[in-house]
């Protein structure tokens, strides 16, 4: 008999897409997220373009689909150990690695507070440090903290544990086999953004006010490391003078080779943010081609219409630091005025690309990029930016899609 | 019946709860003031003995309704789940909202103590006017119909019956396969991206010819669509003869046209023979199995310019970009060098737009020798004797002004939505409903109004006959996190009728439609409502007798629910409702209620609040989707607020009643906050209208303040985005501030 269930790999947005929108249909699914927490990317950026509005608000909805949908099985710090079988019946075996906090967890907080140690908070890029009892952001689902053993220097310390009034802490805690048989699955695994130190010439990783535009949705989230304000890395100090650098790494023979698809919109709605807070700032956008498909299009004349945001066609070359000021000097080639450009700036925000997540599994088909074109065998796809370079909302239309491919190989088997 | 009311009540002592409140005080008001049968604090109810205490009690018939004064709704959802067809259970927030957004020190103490005592009895006052749901269970017809025999109607037809469903596609052409079939190759769908690929239309429409769960309909356009989700009656015009059929849902894949080349004579278009769009090229390509040659005299083309936007990214054509035409030319520049080794292709972009892994396409491209690539804008054109043209250009990347002689002029002309009728400017649609502006003559005088046109499904709807568009003939409505939603429950729009697109990205889009389109007819058949509520199984009621057929209803519904009898009263179609509650905030009488949502009894929960009769204070109707997640974000990072508030979560802000502000106000609130998301062009309401609907109704409040001799300024809208919870303690302390300026309600203590 086949397996009535679809299993996700993935917990971003993609992935939450295909198991909620399955699960409204009637299957049941299981979502698997190897972070502590559901949203993937989209959790980390502070608006969407083109409307500039929220992520959280459409996450928000989604996490109260999956709460009030008894069909939908998520689990968290969880990662596929192994899948083997065929379409209407593979056996899965999933790793769940430990919490150190149970289901007991009132998110009170009392963890955090006795904890002794600190860690780099990975969700803001190390721009900042949490405890290592700690909740991953203000919207997690499940809304529960986390411990991070390896944060622990003594490991026989045990102060959250004597701080939680609700037994919740558990520091012996195992990692956990989960055995089960699916129908079909989805990789929905999501994608990393390029290593930016990768490029020599950009400086990123050795001068601190060089960073990337990941780290910019941190900076301008309300939850950020700075609350929202854009204070540039070496010195605190309220930016002026921004340029994004387009392209980095992507369209390049020598890193990613095509055009990661959202990074020209991300740079002009990461335009917005600092031009909205900081009414005298200035803004040079470098770019080789602006691309801003479909109605996308007017976003980049709203942008455009601002004085103070100027676009350069152009890529590049070199970033420098003046070490004393901690200011950037950037040189770009200004292809249509002829010549090299040469500013200096606050910030240099590269616009790095996206870099699929998963480039080795035994049971999955590559394209020579590295993104995931679905499964060796029938019943088992790829879909979001883990199968192709694409914005939010081509991911959710695919991931959808991809929920009835998956409902497909149930019906046949 | 009353008897069957028997409420019991929980008080959790946890998470700070039993130290910040007098929990026994709160017992006390739950015993004396409401007299419930059941009331047992518990310190640690989320945990499996704190459920089994309820279960308990539900199981021993003792309690049949639940109050869990505990923690926020937002959490614990899946721990407090007791059967929703059996039990009502009402989350009183005593943690997130009360203790944890204390004030510092002591003196906060006794606020957040009037504060829990007003949500408790809120909680109890709101159950003991709900009743659990009776869910509308409908006989439901699980076949699809498609609009449209392009790839996307083409894919979605298949996808659908893969799943077991049955199909109905209708085509108004005389053959399946729309544009698809009139192309001469298709450019690279998988690596390395470099040669094009041999269309694979026809395999499609076989396939769609052959399956036995779709019927197929050409020539053939959609009459009209009565009905709703699950029960929709369509009848067709098949070449004059009207058929009838049921369908569950809808989609709709009617595609794009070219627009209007006519209208590009600055480009040569109509004046020059051999000046041809894109798309006209494809025809002759096609036709002649892979030749390019000039139009004017049949002779070789050998140097064909290609000129990208035309008449697009401009607000005087096509204000957007059609995002496949930078592909489209580079494949037709490929037919030139492949039509003839010798030839050139010159191609004159704004920006090349090869997004994602097309840019590996863009590359093969600029490896050819024989295709030209240049940033820059057409100058002047001009026709030489024997037909070729010379096209001037402003070469940007060369920074100089340049002439080619050339055989052809490719117009790179875009996409335009079929929703988009022939003889209007899609740069000028009218808003919210295609159609024209008329001069009506009412009551009232000559007015003007719109009139929407009949254009492709030709609904039965009270609303109009087509779905209501965001921009530009696009019939979408939340395109970022929810593509498929349209404002016509049931009826989704997938293809380049939605949104500009290519075969890859259609054939993706119509998969993902076809699931919706299942989605909705399953959830139909459980009297479930779809997105977002889709847990939801109660429906709007109407009390008929005391409806004065004003039709503020059957406006407002952002999702069209309702048409209307010849009296005017609504007529119901359930499950087109998306359970918002919009309606019943329309309602001067209010006569719409849900089972566990009414406006009788937000106004019952408005009156059980004990205004203080000192100081300041404030009732916020709040949008429960973003508002009230924002302050729940407030309680989780502990910042102290003041405690002369008390919030009202509602489905939606446009449920609000006018009503309840005068309630709130008779009783001696002093002022009224109404959280609500972000409304106009980027809107970030759930459900499209409802906060611009509340905005809307605000502006009719002044008359009741009138009444009451009361200021306008006492009621206020703030929109707020999910993410601004950092914003809402200083709005709270700026509303306050001024409601304390303008002075006590002297209705305050009476």
């Amino acid at each position: 008999m086949s397996a009535k269930t679809i299993l996700i790999v993935g917990g971003g947005i993609s992935g939450i897409t295909t198991a909620v929108e399955a699960a409204e249909v009637g299957y049941h699914t299981v979502l698997v997220e190897k972070n502590p927490y559901l949203g993937g990317r989209v959790a980390q950026l502070n608006k969407y373009f083109p409307k500039l509005c929220p992520p959280y608000c459409g996450l928000e909805m989604n996490f109260r689909r999956i709460k009030t949908n008894p069909k939908i099985t998520v689990y968290t710090s969880t990662e596929v150990e192994s899948v083997s079988g065929q379409e209407g019946n593979y056996s899965v075996r999933l790793k769940v690695n430990p919490r150190y906090v149970n289901e007991k967890c009132t998110s009170c907080n009392a963890c955090a507070e006795a904890c002794p140690v600190e860690r780099p908070n990975e969700f803001n890029f190390g721009m900042d440090k949490t405890k290592a009892a700690y909740l991953p952001h203000v919207l997690s689902y499940p809304m529960r903290y986390v411990i991070d053993r390896n944060a622990c220097k003594d490991q026989s310390c045990d102060k959250c544990v004597k701080a939680c009034a609700y037994n919740a802490i558990d520091l012996g805690m195992k990692p956990r086999t989960v055995e089960m048989h699916v129908g079909s699955i989805v990789y929905a695994t999501g994608w990393n953004p390029y290593d930016a130190a990768r490029m020599d010439n950009l400086g990123y990783g050795r001068f601190r006010n060089v960073i990337t535009n990941m780290m910019m949705e941190r900076l301008a989230s309300p939850n950020g490391p700075t609350g929202g304000k854009f204070l540039r890395p070496s010195d605190n100090r309220e930016v002026k003078k921004v340029v994004f650098v387009q392209c980095a790494g992507s369209r390049d023979e020598n890193h990613l080779n095509y055009c990661s698809a959202i990074c020209c919109m991300a740079s002009l709605k990461q335009a917005t943010y600092i031009r909205e807070r900081i009414p005298d700032a200035k803004v040079t956008i470098a770019y080789i081609d602006l691309r801003a498909p479909g109605k996308y299009e007017e976003f980049l004349e709203k942008v455009k219409a601002d004085a103070n945001i100027r676009m350069v066609k152009g890529k590049v070359a070199k970033i420098e630091e003046d070490a004393a000021t901690g200011d950037l000097l950037l040189e770009f080639e200004d292809v249509e005025g002829g010549g090299k450009i040469h500013e200096r700036a606050d910030m240099a925000v590269l616009a790095t690309g996206m870099d699929s997540s998963v480039k080795d599994n035994a049971m999955l088909s590559f394209e020579e990029n590295g993104f995931i074109n679905g499964g060796k065998a029938a019943g088992i796809y790829s879909t979001g930016v883990a199968k192709r370079p694409s914005d939010v909302t081509t991911s959710i239309q695919d991931a959808t899609g991809m929920a009835l491919k998956s409902i497909q190989s149930l019906v046949r088997s | 019946m009353a008897d069957d009311k028997k409420i019991g009540v929980y008080l959790c002592t946890d998470c700070g709860i039993g130290e910040a409140l007098n929990v026994d005080e709160l017992e006390a008001v739950a015993k004396k003031e409401f007299k419930v049968p059941v009331c047992k604090k518990h310190p640690f109810l989320c945990s499996t003995e704190g459920v089994q205490v309820i279960k308990d009690d539900l199981n021993s018939g003792e309690v049949n309704k639940i109050v869990i004064a505990a923690c926020s709704q937002r959490v614990n959802t899946e721990v407090f789940n007791f059967d929703p067809l059996t039990y009502v259970t009402e989350r009183v927030n005593l943690r997130e909202q009360v203790v944890w957004v204390a004030p510092k020190g002591e003196e906060g103490k006794e606020g957040s103590q009037l504060m829990a005592a007003d949500y408790l009895r809120m909680g109890i006052t709101r159950l003991q006017k709900s009743e659990v749901p009776v869910p509308k269970i409908a006989d439901v017809n699980r076949t699809v119909l498609v609009v449209g025999g392009g790839v996307t109607g083409l894919t979605a037809a298949l996808e659908a019956s893969q799943a077991g469903y049955r199909v109905v596609l209708v085509e108004k052409a005389s053959e399946l396969g729309g544009w698809a079939k009139k192309m001469h190759r298709v450019f690279p769908t998988r690596p390395p991206f470099a040669e094009l690929e041999e269309p694979t239309i026809g395999a499609k429409i076989d396939a769609v010819r052959n399956d036995r769960n779709i019927t197929v309909h050409t020539g053939t356009t959609i009459a009209s669509v009565d009905g709703g989700p699950g029960e929709y009656t369509v009848t067709v015009d098949k070449n004059g003869a009207n058929e009838t059929f049921e369908a569950g849902s809808i989609v709709l894949a009617a595609g794009w046209k070219p627009y209007n080349a006519s209208k590009l004579g600055h480009l040569g278009y109509g004046k020059y023979r051999n000046v041809v769009t894109n798309l006209e090229f494809e025809e002759n390509v096609n036709k002649a199995n892979g030749k390019v040659s000039r139009p004017s005299d049949g002779k070789p083309a050998r140097n064909v310019v290609f000129m990208q936007c035309a008449g697009q990214r401009d607000k005087d054509h096509v204000p957007y970009c059609s995002s496949v035409c930078c592909n489209v030319s580079l494949k037709q520049a490929k037919y030139v060098r492949e039509s003839d080794p010798d030839a050139g292709a010159f191609i004159v972009y704004k920006d090349m737009r090869t997004v994602g892994l097309y840019e590996n396409f863009y590359k093969s491209a600029q490896d050819d020798e024989g295709i030209f690539l240049t940033k820059g804008e057409i100058l002047g054109i001009r026709e030489e004797s024997d037909g070729s043209l010379i096209v001037e250009i402003d070469n940007q990347l060369l920074g100089r002004k340049m002439n080619i002689k050339a055989d052809m002029l490719v117009l790179a002309t875009g996409m335009v939505s079929n929703m988009v009728p022939d003889e209007m400017a899609v740069n000028n649609l009218t808003p919210e409903y295609i159609g024209k502006i008329v001069q009506k003559e009412t009551s009232d005088g000559v007015i003007e109004a719109l009139e929407p046109e009949s254009l492709i499904l030709n609904l039965k709807y009270r609303q109009g006959p087509e779905m209501p568009h965001l921009k530009w003939g696009f019939p979408d409505s939340h395109f970022i996190c929810f593509p498929y939603e349209t404002r016509r429950t049931g009826i989704y729009s997938a293809g380049a009728v939605r949104h500009p697109m290519d075969a890859v990205q259609s054939t993706a889009d119509a998969t993902g439609a076809a699931l919706k389109a299942i989605q909705c007819m399953e959830l139909t058949a459980q009297g479930r409502a779809v997105h977002p509520r889709t847990w939801d199984r109660t429906y709007p009621e109407i009390r008929f007798e005391s409806c004065t057929q004003c039709r503020r209803c059957t406006v407002e519904c952002p999702f069209g629910a309702y048409n209307e009898k010849a009296d005017g009263t609504p007529l119901e179609f359930p499950s087109r409702c998306r359970r918002c509650g919009v309606c019943m905030g329309a309602c001067p009488q209010r006569v719409i209620s849900f089972k566990d949502y009414s406006v009788d009894m937000i106004s019952s929960m408005v009156k059980s609040i004990e205004v203080p009769d000192e100081g300041t204070f404030i009732i916020g109707f709040v949008c429960e989707n973003d508002a009230y997640p924002a302050f729940d974000m407030v309680g989780l990072q502990r910042v102290g607020m003041k405690t002369n508030f008390r919030f009202i979560p509602l489905r939606c802000l446009g449920g609000l009643n006018l009503v309840w502000i005068a309630d709130a106000l008779s009783r001696g609130v002093d002022g009224i906050l109404l959280l609500g998301c972000k409304y106009g062009d980027d809107y970030q309401c759930h459900y499209v209208k409802g906060s611009q609907m509340a905005n809307e109704r605000l502006g009719k409040v002044q008359e009741t303040l009138d009444r009451l001799m009361l200021e306008a300024e006492r009621v206020e809208q703030v929109q707020l985005a999910i993410n601004e919870w950092d914003k809402l303690p200083g709005i709270l302390d700026a509303f306050a501030k001024k409601i304390e300026d303008i002075g006590d309600n002297p209705y305050k203590g009476f």
